[in-house]
């Protein structure tokens, strides 16, 4: 048995969970709210990476799961309570999944271009769904008054109210999402959505059943966002249709591109430095989304100009080549 | 509902489904000739009806406004392709929806320094601001007419350039095989630029010839984007003469779902772009598996 020294990215790896660790020993609540704001919408990027990187499906329907699930939170609460966490978490994310099931069942149909056009329509119509019709307070939104909690024999063991406990459920929700998704990447599932990924027809003569695998990823990926969608809802204490904006969707692409295509934990640093920008920006400037809009442009440029990954920071489950882009819907 | 209402829901979805037309077919064209996804198209739309409120409000005259906001939108077409777009033909389609993401961040704020965000309602021109009185208590505005006219026109001298002339050959090859057509040597960067400021000025002619008879709002270029995004996917991507028959689909579902299902209406046209993905997932002129 060798000794492998543990490489720059496990090792920077180790050192972001210690600082995330320590963190509240010296930041404010501030920035302990940041930071799980980070986290949540990481756990979306990473959650759509999924379907985006591993499985080659660029879906703009996965802010309507983030949404959808925390319209489930807000219409579970009751009225100025707290909403039990043990019920309605398992309730949103499963909402989220079974939504993604009947879109993924729709969408898969289609490839490349089709698919962005079809799931960005699918989740606007989720968006005007809410939007136009009276449910959960219609185009003004609805406030969720109290944070979800545990109650068990009417005693409160557990609540998120405290910014403290929110943090560490957000981190402990973190490391497990990213476990999880480096295991079904390292997984024969993982490959296997690889395989249909790179080359479709060559993992058809293979016999992989492709619909279901595609299908499959866009759920787990689709119940991500769902999870990301019912927290982000827990903390703002507010949900409105902007939630299930395909910009939503956009902006967690923009992390998966920043913290590269291929890696499981890259699009937490995307989720980190797309966030912190947006929050620098909101703070110093009136118009900071033509600003944030002309950096999404700059970084797309360059990132087409040849340097195709800048996640080269963070662990790669699959460390392989990109494969060659390509105008994929043009047969 | 009586023949004539019924007669002036027809007209109503007519001259929806032509705008409708107008917007759709500037996408896909600029989709089948330079495998460029735009997903600002919405944009140029909103940013049409922003340029035709302001240039009335300053001159007065709405052909003013449909030839200037026209033209604008075609230079700044011609501006962002020599900057961006062509950079990202034949990339990941995820770069270009990237783009066009940045591209609606910029244009949303930039029409909200040089315009404010405010909803404003356009005079239609003069001569055309009347109604045309159908029966006692029925009539219909000559406006809605001079659109579906317009769009008509507009369309005809489409299909004229497309199936008729040289330039219309181009476009047609670089639909069938890009490549091909580019080893047979046929100049595309000219070509490109001006299909896309075409597909541009289209969106905002849509924006312009609507601001009239709807509201000029911030949002309006999303549900116009979305809508167009369906049109194209029943019709077959590419295809004019499919942007044109899923304009229809869509103009008439949406009427007349709003008449009879008023409570499912805002979600109908997307029940029939799923029904139609089950049975010809290529949309309905399209062709071959994708």
């Amino acid at each position: 048995m060798s000794f492998r020294a543990p490489s720059l990215a496990q090792a920077l790896l180790v050192v972001a969970l210690v600082v995330a660790l320590t963190l509240p020993l010296f930041a404010s609540v501030y920035y302990l709210q940041f930071a799980s704001k980070v986290l949540i919408t990481g756990v979306l990027a990473m959650g759509l990476n999924l379907a985006v990187g591993q499985g080659g499906m660029v879906s703009l329907c996965h802010g309507a799961f983030f949404g959808v699930a925390g319209y489930i939170l807000a219409l579970a609460s009751p009225g100025y309570d707290a909403a039990p966490l043990l019920t309605t978490l398992p309730l949103a994310v499963i909402g989220s999944a079974a939504l993604a099931f009947l879109i993924g069942c729709f969408a898969l149909r289609t490839r490349g271009v089709y698919f962005i056009m079809v799931t960005l329509a699918f989740g606007e119509m989720l968006f005007y769904l809410f939007h136009d019709s009276g449910i959960a307070g219609g185009s003004d939104g609805a406030f969720i008054n109290a944070r979800p909690e545990i109650l068990i024999a009417g005693r409160q063991w557990f609540s998120l109210d405290k910014p403290l406990a929110f943090y560490f459920v957000m981190l402990a929700l973190t490391v497990v999402v990213a476990g999880l998704l480096t295991m079904l990447a390292r997984s024969p599932f993982g490959h296997a959505l690889a395989a249909v990924r790179d080359n479709e027809r060559r993992a058809r003569s293979l016999g992989f059943p492709i619909f279901r695998i595609r299908l499959s990823a866009f759920v787990i990926s689709g119940a991500l966002a769902g999870l990301a969608g019912y927290f982000a809802a827990a903390q703002f204490g507010f949900v409105a249709p902007q939630m299930l904006s395909w910009h939503v969707s956009a902006a967690a692409l923009v992390m998966v591109l920043i913290g590269g295509l291929r890696s499981v934990t890259g699009p937490l640093i995307g989720a980190l430095v797309l966030t912190g920008l947006e929050e620098v920006l909101k703070a110093e400037f009136e118009n900071w989304k033509l600003i944030e809009g002309l950096i999404v442009i700059l970084l797309v440029i360059v990132l087409a100009g040849g340097l195709r990954q800048l996640g080269f920071l963070t662990t790669s489950a699959q460390r392989e080549e990109v494969a060659p882009a390509s105008g994929a819907g043009h047969a | 509902m009586s023949l004539m209402t019924f007669g002036i829901q027809l007209l109503n979805a007519f001259q929806y489904a032509m705008v409708l037309f107008l917007v759709a077919s500037g996408l896909t064209l600029v989709f089948g000739i330079l495998g460029y996804i735009n997903l600002a198209h919405g944009a140029f739309y909103m940013l049409g009806a922003y340029l035709a409120y302001w240039i009335v409000a300053k001159t007065g005259s709405f052909a003013l406004a449909m030839i200037g906001g026209t033209v604008i939108a075609f230079v700044l077409g011609v501006v962002l392709e020599r900057t961006l777009v062509q950079r990202l033909y034949g990339r990941d389609h995820l770069m270009q929806v990237l783009l066009s993401f940045g591209l609606i961040l910029v244009l949303d704020d930039a029409r909200q320094i040089l315009f404010g965000k405010d909803v404003h309602a356009v005079a239609p021109p003069a001569w055309l601001n009347g109604t045309i009185q159908l029966t006692d208590n029925l009539s219909y505005s000559v406006y809605r007419l001079a659109i579906s006219a317009f769009c008509l026109v507009v369309a005809a001298v489409m299909f004229w350039v497309i199936a008729r002339t040289r330039i219309g050959m181009m476009v047609r090859a670089g639909a069938e095989n890009r490549e091909m057509t580019r080893a047979l040597g046929i100049g595309f960067d000219r070509l490109n630029r001006y299909v896309f400021a075409a597909g541009i000025a289209l969106a905002a002619l849509g924006g312009i010839v609507i601001a009239p008879i709807s509201t000029v709002f911030p949002g309006m270029g999303d549900g116009m984007l979305i809508l167009s995004f369906v049109v194209v996917v029943l019709g077959g991507i590419g295809s004019v003469g499919g942007a044109a028959l899923g304009a229809l689909l869509v103009g008439i579902t949406d009427t007349f779902g709003k008449v009879f299902f008023p409570s499912i209406s805002s979600i109908l046209v997307y029940l029939l772009m799923a029904a139609v993905l089950v049975w010809r997932p290529s949309g309905l002129l399209g062709r071959g598996e994708i």
